[in-house]
C-alpha cells in the first residue's frame, strides 16, 4: 500500500549527502578514500541495524553475527581455489566453486536473511529485554563458531587474499541502496505497524497488529542489509579472521546508531558521519600532530575514550539522539509549511 | 572418584557465577539495568591489586574492595541516575558505553597487554583428601562464595535497608510511596554489587594469575545468562540460576565430546536461547515482571 504522504526528500537528502562526501573523497589522498570508503560500508551496517532496532524498539547485540556471516560466505565463495585447498578443508564441490563479486554478495547476504528467519521465528514472540539477551547469544554463538570450525572458516587464523572488489563507488551505491530500501519499508504498512508496537505493544496488539511477524519480517530484511556490510568489508579488507568483527563492532556500530537516534533514518546515516569524524579525529591524533610548534602524540586508548565519552555525553543530555527520532524530510517540510503559513497571515 | 571430583567443580563455578549473577541481577531488580559495565568493576579490582604488587595483603584485598565499591557509586552517580527514567534500551547501551570507556582508560594508563600479577600463592597448592586431590583455592572459594551468600541472606531478610531493597524490587514505585528512599536504595545496590564483583576478581586473579583490560567481560556475559535464567528481578533467582550455569557449564565440559568441547560456549548460549524460549520468564517470576495494563 502506498502511504498517503510518501516522504522522498529524506532519502533523497541522505544519499546526496553521501555523493557529496565520495566525489571529494575521489579528489583526495588514497588514505582518505579509504577512510570514506569505510564510512560508507558503515552506513550501510547501520542502516541495516536501524530497519530492525529503529522501527522495533529492540536493542539487537547480533547484527554483527550477520556481518561475521555473510562475510565468510561471500569470502569462500570467492577466495582463490588453490588458497581454498590450503587454508580450509571444504568439501571437493564448495572447494571448486569460484563466484565472482555480485552473486556471492547476494548468495551471502540470503543466507543471513535465513539464519535471521531461523532465529528471529522463536524469539521474536517473547517481551521485554529477552529478545535483546538472545541476540547478544547469537553474537557469541556465532564468534565462537568462526573461532573454531578450522575446515570452513580457518579457525583463529585470518582467511587471506579474498578480492578487493570494494571500491568508493560500490560502498557508495550500496550504501544509497540500503538508505533506499529503509526508507521504502518504513513508509509501507508494515513498517508503520511495526513503529506502532514500539510505541505501545499492549496496545498494538490489542488493535490486532501481530507484533512477533513485524519484527521478523523486519529482521530479515535488515539482516540482509547488515550483511551486505559485512560482505563489503571483507573485500574492502582483504583479509577475516573471528576477531574482525565482534564486540568492538558491535559497540561501534550500536554507538553510530544511538548518537545519531535510534528512531530515525536520518539519524542513522548521520550518526556514522558524526562518529566516524570523531574517531578519525583522533586516530590521526594517535599518529602524532605538531600544534603551537609542540609535538602531542595521544596514547592508544585515546579514540576509544574519546568516542565514550561523546557518546555518554550524548545519551544522558539527548538520550534521543542528535535527531531525536525526526527525519530530515519532517524538518524540511516544516520549515516549508510555516513559511507558506506566515504567507498566508501576512 | 572422578564424577566428586567434577562434582565439586560445579559446585565451585556455580557458587563464583551466583556471585556474579547476583551483581547483576541486583541492578537490574532496583532500576532495570543491564549493567555490562560490572565487568570493569572486577577488571578495577585487578588492576589496584597489581598496582599494589608488594604491599601487605590485607591492603591489597581491602583496596581492591575499595575501588569497586567506589567505581560502582561513581558510575550510577555520573552515567546512570541522570537516565532513571529512559527506557531500558537506552539504559542497556549507556552501560555498554561505560563499559567501553572503562575498558578503553585501562588501555590507555597500562597498555592493552595482559600483565602477570600474584595473588595469594599460597593457595596454588592442592590437598589430599583419599584420593580426591582438591586445589585449596577451590575450597577457600566455596567457602567465602558460601559465607557470602548467606551474608546476602541475612542482610536481605533482617536489615532494614534489604528489607527496603526487596521491596524496591518488587515493586519500585509503590516502595517509593511507602517511603523508600530510591537514591539511596539504588546506591547500596551498587555497593554491594561492586563487593560481589571484588569477590569474583580476587578469585579470578588468584585462580589466572593474569589482569588485563578484557578479564571482566566473559564473566559478566555468563552472569547475564544466569540472571536471565534465574528470572529478572528475582534475587533468589540469580543466584540459582548462577549455580544452574556454572553446574552446565562443567557438565558440558565433562561430558562432550572432545571433538565438541572447543564449542563449549555456544552449546551453553545455544541452551539459554532454547531455555528463553520455553521459559522467558525464568525459573523465578518477580512479581513486578507481570504486565500491568
Amino acid at each position: 500500500m502506498r502511504p498517503a504522504n510518501l516522504d522522498l526528500t529524506t532519502p533523497a537528502v541522505l544519499a546526496a549527502i553521501l555523493a557529496a562526501a565520495a566525489l571529494a573523497a575521489s579528489f583526495a589522498a588514497p588514505a582518505m578514500q579509504r577512510v570514506v570508503t569505510e564510512a560508507l560500508i558503515y552506513v550501510v551496517v547501520v542502516v541495516g541495524l536501524y530497519i530492525f532496532c529503529g522501527n522495533s524498539g529492540v536493542t539487537s547485540f547480533g547484527h554483527v553475527s550477520f556481518m561475521i556471516i555473510a562475510a565468510y560466505v561471500s569470502a569462500i565463495l570467492t577466495m582463490p581455489v588453490q588458497k581454498k585447498h590450503v587454508l580450509l578443508s571444504l568439501p571437493a564441490g564448495l572447494e571448486q566453486l569460484h563466484l565472482s563479486a555480485a552473486p556471492s554478495a547476494l548468495i551471502a547476504c540470503a543466507a543471513d536473511g535465513l539464519v535471521a528467519l531461523a532465529i528471529g521465528w522463536p524469539i521474536m514472540r517473547l517481551r521485554g529485554v529477552v529478545p535483546s539477551m538472545a541476540t547478544f547469544a547469537l553474537l557469541i554463538i556465532t564468534h565462537v563458531v568462526a573461532q573454531n570450525w578450522k575446515g570452513v572458516t580457518g579457525g583463529r587464523q585470518a582467511l587471506v587474499g579474498l578480492p578487493l572488489d570494494t571500491t568508493l563507488w560500490t560502498s557508495l551505491a550500496c550504501a544509497v541502496l540500503a538508505i533506499g530500501i529503509a526508507a521504502w519499508y518504513q513508509q509501507t504498512r508494515r513498517g508503520a505497524l511495526l513503529r506502532c508496537s514500539r510505541e505501545d505493544e499492549v496496545a498494538a496488539e490489542s488493535i490486532g497488529i501481530h507484533i512477533a511477524r513485524e519484527r521478523i519480517v523486519a529482521l530479515v530484511i535488515s539482516a540482509c542489509i547488515s550483511g551486505l556490510g559485512g560482505v563489503l568489508f571483507a573485500h574492502f579488507l582483504g583479509t577475516l579472521n573471528p576477531n574482525t568483527f565482534y564486540l568492538d563492532a558491535t559497540f561501534l556500530t550500536l554507538a553510530m546508531l544511538v548518537v545519531g537516534g535510534f528512531r530515525s533514518l536520518s539519524g542513522a546515516v548521520l550518526g556514522v558521519v558524526v562518529v566516524k569524524t570523531v574517531s578519525e579525529l583522533f586516530r590521526s591524533l594517535e599518529e602524532g600532530v605538531t600544534l603551537w610548534g609542540t609535538d602531542f602524540a595521544a596514547r592508544a586508548g585515546m579514540q576509544e575514550v574519546a568516542l565514550a565519552l561523546i557518546m555518554l555525553v550524548i545519551l544522558i543530555f539527548r538520550p534521543e539522539g542528535l535527531f531525536g527520532g525526526t527525519e530530515i524530510g519532517e524538518i524540511l517540510g516544516r520549515r516549508r509549511r510555516s513559511s507558506h503559513s506566515s504567507d498566508a497571515t501576512a | 572418584m572422578n564424577l566428586l571430583q567434577t562434582a565439586i567443580d560445579a559446585v565451585n563455578l556455580g557458587a563464583i557465577y551466583a556471585l556474579a549473577a547476583l551483581g547483576v541481577g541486583l541492578i537490574f531488580s532496583v532500576m532495570r539495568l543491564i549493567n555490562f559495565a560490572h565487568g570493569e568493576l572486577i577488571t578495577a579490582v585487578g588492576f589496584t591489586v597489581y598496582a599494589l604488587d608488594g604491599q601487605p595483603l590485607v591492603i591489597r584485598l581491602g583496596a581492591g574492595l575499595l575501588a569497586a565499591v567506589v567505581l560502582a557509586l561513581l558510575m550510577e552517580r555520573t552515567a546512570f541516575r541522570p537516565l532513571r527514567r529512559a527506557n531500558p534500551a537506552t539504559l542497556l547501551v549507556t552501560s555498554f558505553a561505560v563499559s567501553y570507556l572503562l575498558q578503553h582508560l585501562v588501555v590507555l594508563i597500562f597498555g592493552a597487554r595482559p600483565i602477570g600479577v600474584s595473588l595469594l600463592p599460597e593457595l596454588s597448592d592442592s590437598v589430599a583428601i583419599g584420593e580426591l586431590r582438591l586445589p585449596l583455592l577451590e575450597i577457600v572459594s566455596i567457602a567465602a562464595t558460601l559465607a557470602l551468600l548467606g551474608g546476602m541472606v541475612f542482610f536481605f531478610r533482617r536489615r532494614p535497608l534489604g528489607i527496603q531493597m526487596r521491596a524496591a524490587a518488587e515493586d519500585f514505585t509503590m516502595a517509593r510511596l511507602v517511603g523508600v528512599k530510591a537514591n539511596s536504595v539504588i546506591a547500596a545496590a551498587f555497593a554491594i554489587s561492586g563487593l560481589l564483583a571484588a569477590f569474583l576478581a580476587f578469585y579470578q586473579v588468584a585462580q589466572s594469575g593474569t589482569i588485563s583490560y578484557r578479564m571482566g567481560v566473559d564473566v559478566v556475559l555468563i552472569a547475564f545468562v544466569a540472571a536471565v535464567v534465574g528470572g529478572m528481578g528475582s534475587l533468589a533467582g540469580a543466584a540459582l540460576g548462577g549455580l544452574l550455569v556454572g553446574v552446565t557449564s562443567v557438565g558440558l565440559q565433562t561430558f562432550l565430546p572432545a571433538e565438541w568441547r572447543p564449542y563449549r560456549d555456544a552449546f551453553l548460549f545455544g541452551l539459554f536461547i532454547a531455555f528463553l524460549i520455553g521459559r522467558p520468564q525464568g525459573l523465578i517470576f518477580g512479581k513486578a515482571h507481570r504486565e500491568r495494563v
